[in-house]
């Protein structure tokens, strides 16, 4: 294979992105960002966004988009908080009203999208606000405050404390669940009819159809699929900060199609890479903490990622078309 | 080949952010034998485009400027405390001399500071946390007790002759907002007065308006009125203009804007009690400093109190001076 067509995978070019920024923020910010603790820093920073990106992006690759995400991470956070802590449930039958609720919302999102043909941007750009409303909203009516806390004393804490926010030395669990769920979408992808009939329908729907693939119903279980990844970080964060805040996982949305691009996903869809998402989110990691570790004060953080936002799409697009024309 | 070539062409990229990044390493290269100055990191939940924190992160900024060390500030970009937690954990991966954090949310950030803590790293609280620092073990809290805050202002009101006033709370369950009317209301009742909390919307100024006019209105023994900041301020204000009730009921609020100032030296209000944000960024820059030197930082187990000020109408005028340059 040559080095042209090497990079032309989906994916690979992340890789260089990733060691890149890496290396320049080994050169600039010393060698705090190069220790042990740096790392740490920087992946524990990654792992909610890369779960997020990783269905974000298959979503993607089969050519919608899903801009609730972050309203969801709230809304399933608020709901495991207020079931437990308002209500008197036990945790796990709460976690796992929570994960139906979730999916309830993803299906909701996907039957919207494929039964009125409407583009998934508006209905999902709907559902950001409703959910985002119904969390402060239901948060106020029942308790009169929008954030709770208090998990930690509630039945069940100490399994789901192993489970979702134990440290191993300076590393967090969410680290271990990001890169099971990666692996879990690059094999979805890459290793199953499932993973095919994704591609095809983000390629071009009308001819997968034609070719028998079931594009709705691959569109709704992705649908499904962001909203358990946003279920997932919600559970996550609460366990980790026994405790819910009806503003969590906000902007949460744009950063996940942000990383699904950093690591080469084409936002018109059938093209892409989950592990290259899950490295968007490393990337975004790194330069977040890069800047701190750095010295330079978050106000600039923006910048900086809008700047590797563009590199990188800029980047992608070369190295694609370049395969391309040297077929 | 050809992808080394569009390596090659993006390497201006990367060396342009190098570039901008390394901004910082050229300005601090100094003589030889010198020893290299402190360096303190700011992580709070206000982004320094908010007002309140602006003036903190200029207080901080000065001191530094004063006593030579560095000072860098970083706060998320929303009220996220996930992410505040990330960029605790950046700040101290990057092994500052001493950090300076706010405690909005002791459960989500406690996990956090307690690792800075545990690696030996120097820590001050400021603004919110009074009631968790020393359960999390920060070296001192520079801040304003909200309890106390509130008595003051209570008996600040009742020696002007108010015996039966509201507490207008726009974020009913925030605890430290809680804390300013119940001290409020404590001062109050040992007057021989009494105080009921109105809890109101933060989001709907209109509707806070309305309400604070019904009362004004319906209830001829009110004579005081005490708001928890200038959000709540500002209906308020238009209600009592609204009823013409100005002079007849005396008002107040806790913290500052332009709008504020300017009605206490109107007199149109009796009083603001201001938490002198400044301070909670200039202090902890020096006993940082102090203690990387001798050890020594405040005793007693006691906030390091800011505040309460008070703006009456006869300093209104030169606080309205020092707000415009950022320092009140």
């Amino acid at each position: 294979m040559s080095p042209g067509a090497l990079l032309s995978r989906p994916g690979v070019a992340a890789v260089v992105g990733t060691v890149a920024v890496w290396a320049l923020f080994a050169v600039v910010a010393g060698p705090a960002f190069r220790s042990v603790s740096g790392a740490a820093a920087y992946l524990n920073a990654s792992a909610a966004l890369g779960i997020l990106a990783v269905a974000v992006a298959m979503l993607m690759i089969a050519g919608e988009f899903d801009l609730s995400v972050g309203s969801v991470v709230g809304f399933a956070g608020m709901a495991l908080l207020l079931l437990t802590r308002h209500f008197g449930w036990p945790l796990w039958p709460a976690i796992g009203a929570t994960v139906a609720l979730s999916a309830a919302i993803g299906l909701v999102n996907g039957l919207l999208v494929v039964r009125t043909r409407l583009p998934s941007f508006i209905v999902t750009l709907g559902s950001l606000f409703v959910f985002r409303g119904l969390t402060i909203g239901l948060a106020r009516h029942f308790t009169g405050r929008t954030q709770l806390g208090g998990l930690d004393r509630v039945e069940g804490y100490e399994l789901a404390r192993v489970l979702f926010a134990a440290d191993v030395g300076p590393f967090r669990a969410s680290i271990g669940w990001w890169i099971a769920f990666a692996a879990a979408g690059a094999w979805i992808l890459h290793r199953t009819r499932s993973g095919s009939w994704i591609q095809a329908s983000g390629g071009s729907a009308e001819a997968a159809r034609e070719a028998g693939v079931p594009v709705d119903r691959t569109r709704v279980s992705l649908f499904v699929a962001t909203a358990l990844a946003a279920c997932l970080v919600a559970v996550l964060q609460a366990v980790r900060f026994t405790g819910a805040d009806a503003l969590r996982g906000e902007l949460q949305e744009f950063r996940a199609i942000a990383a699904a691009v950093i690591g080469g996903t084409l936002l018109t869809g059938g093209y892409g890479s989950v592990v290259g998402a899950a490295l968007g989110a490393l990337v975004f990691g790194m330069v977040q903490q890069g800047i701190v570790i750095t010295g330079v004060d978050a106000d600039w953080f923006q910048v900086f990622l809008g700047a590797v936002l563009v590199a990188a799409a800029l980047f992608n697009d070369r190295l694609r078309r370049r395969a391309t024309e040297a077929g | 080949m050809r992808a080394v070539f569009v390596i090659g062409r993006f390497l201006p990229v990367f060396l342009v952010l190098l570039g901008i990044a390394g901004c910082r390493e050229d300005g601090e290269q100094r003589q030889a034998g010198e020893p290299a100055p402190l360096r303190v990191v700011y992580v709070t939940h206000g982004q320094s485009s908010d007002p309140f924190w602006s003036v903190v992160s200029n207080g901080a900024r000065a001191a530094g400027g004063k006593l030579g060390v560095e000072v860098e500030y970083q706060a998320p970009l929303t009220f996220d405390m996930v992410e505040m937690a990330n960029l605790i954990e950046g700040a101290v991966a990057s092994r500052p001399d001493g950090l300076v954090v706010s405690i909005p949310d002791p459960a989500a950030l406690g996990r956090s500071i307690g690792k800075a803590i545990e690696a030996d790293l120097p820590v001050v609280s400021i603004n919110s946390g009074a009631e968790a620092w020393e359960r999390i073990g920060t070296l001192a809290h520079v801040g304003q007790p909200e309890y106390e805050a509130g008595r003051t202002a209570g008996e600040r009101m009742a020696g002007a002759g108010v015996r039966i006033a509201l507490c207008v709370n726009h974020e009913v369950g925030n605890a430290a907002l809680d804390r300013r009317c119940s001290g409020f209301g404590d001062a109050l009742s040992a007057a021989g007065g009494e105080v009921e909390v109105l809890a109101v919307e933060l989001a709907d100024p209109a509707e806070t308006r309305e309400r604070v006019a019904r009362a004004v209105a319906t209830r001829p023994d009110l004579d005081g009125l005490l708001t928890l900041g200038p959000t709540g301020a500002a209906p308020v204000l238009a209600a009592l203009r609204e009823e013409d009730a100005i002079g007849e009921i005396a008002f107040a609020t806790f913290d500052l804007s332009p709008e504020v100032l300017r009605a206490v030296a109107d007199g149109e209000m009796l009083f603001a009690l201001d938490q002198q944000p400044y301070l909670q960024g200039y202090l902890p820059v020096v006993f940082l400093a102090v203690h990387a030197e001798t050890r020594a930082i405040p005793g007693g187990g006691r906030v390091v109190r800011t505040g309460p000020r008070f703006v009456t109408e006869e300093n209104a005028d030169e606080v309205i001076d020092l707000a415009a340059e950022g320092v009140r």
